[in-house]
């Protein structure tokens, strides 16, 4: 990584909104969704792990086994949530694809829920060099 | 109302029973309401809140976006027809933001 990255990373790190998210909002925001508070299940979580830019990050949801909706949380943007998304019946593949804002290192956790009512989450580590939200 | 683009991306041909991605994008700038101009003044909060895809009529994919979604809101997601029919997509947000696109799917 350049030096000039890093220090890019790093001062805008300290001009981060006073307005964050926390690990209890994103849990409280997860059992607004879900109704529980899911267990680890199976689920995919693509998203580069070292991100230079966090302004729009790909980023990628799939479970293996119909459910009726997907959902994103983040505990340390600004606020929890990031996208809530249902399938129809013409949804070939429990999944969806969408960019998102980082606005610093943190683990996204994403959730699934079942027809039956079983909801689960998967989370992965990301690291950010330089941070979404404050950006022009 | 503004005057909105949207790109939508669909497979040049589609089989019945086969599944094919949908890519849809509209332009937006999803103002999350946390940055300053540069004059130090918050920037109002402006958002896309949400996306729907139906095909012929009925709801296939619905997502709701929250300010953690980058600008020019992307989203994509697989579908399968048996059948020719017609989607239907449309985005609304902040200040009456609304953008409508139709796509004729025709199977091969």
């Amino acid at each position: 990584m350049k030096r000039r990255t890093l220090m890019a990373g790093l001062a805008t790190w300290a001009l981060l909104p006073q307005a964050q998210a926390s690990e209890d909002a994103m849990r409280a925001a997860i059992r607004r969704w879900a109704g529980q508070d899911p267990p680890p299940g199976p689920l995919t979580l693509e998203m580069a792990e070292l991100v230079e830019n966090g302004n729009a990050v790909p980023v990628r949801v799939a479970a293996r086994e119909p459910v009726l909706g997907l959902a994103l949380f983040t505990p340390l943007n600004p606020e929890p949530e990031v996208i809530h998304v249902a399938f129809g019946p013409a949804i070939a593949r429990p999944e969806f694809s969408t960019r998102m804002r980082l606005a610093r290192s943190q683990r996204i956790v994403a959730v699934a829920r079942a027809a039956d009512g079983r909801c689960w989450q998967t989370g992965l580590d990301v690291i950010v060099t330089l941070a979404a939200c404050v950006e022009p | 109302m503004r005057s909105t683009r949207a790109v939508i991306v669909l497979p040049a041909a589609i089989q019945a029973g086969e599944p094919f991605e949908v890519r849809a994008t509209v332009a937006h700038a999803m103002e999350t309401g946390y940055r300053n101009d540069d004059a130090g003044t918050r920037l109002p909060r402006d958002l896309v809140r949400r996306f729907e895809c139906r095909l012929d009529g009925e709801l296939m994919f619905a997502a709701d976006l929250f300010p953690a979604v980058s600008a020019n809101p992307y989203v994509a997601f697989w579908m399968r027809l048996s059948q020719p029919g017609e989607l239907s997509f449309v985005w609304r947000g902040d200040a009456g933001f609304e953008h409508r696109e139709l796509r004729r799917i025709t199977l091969s």
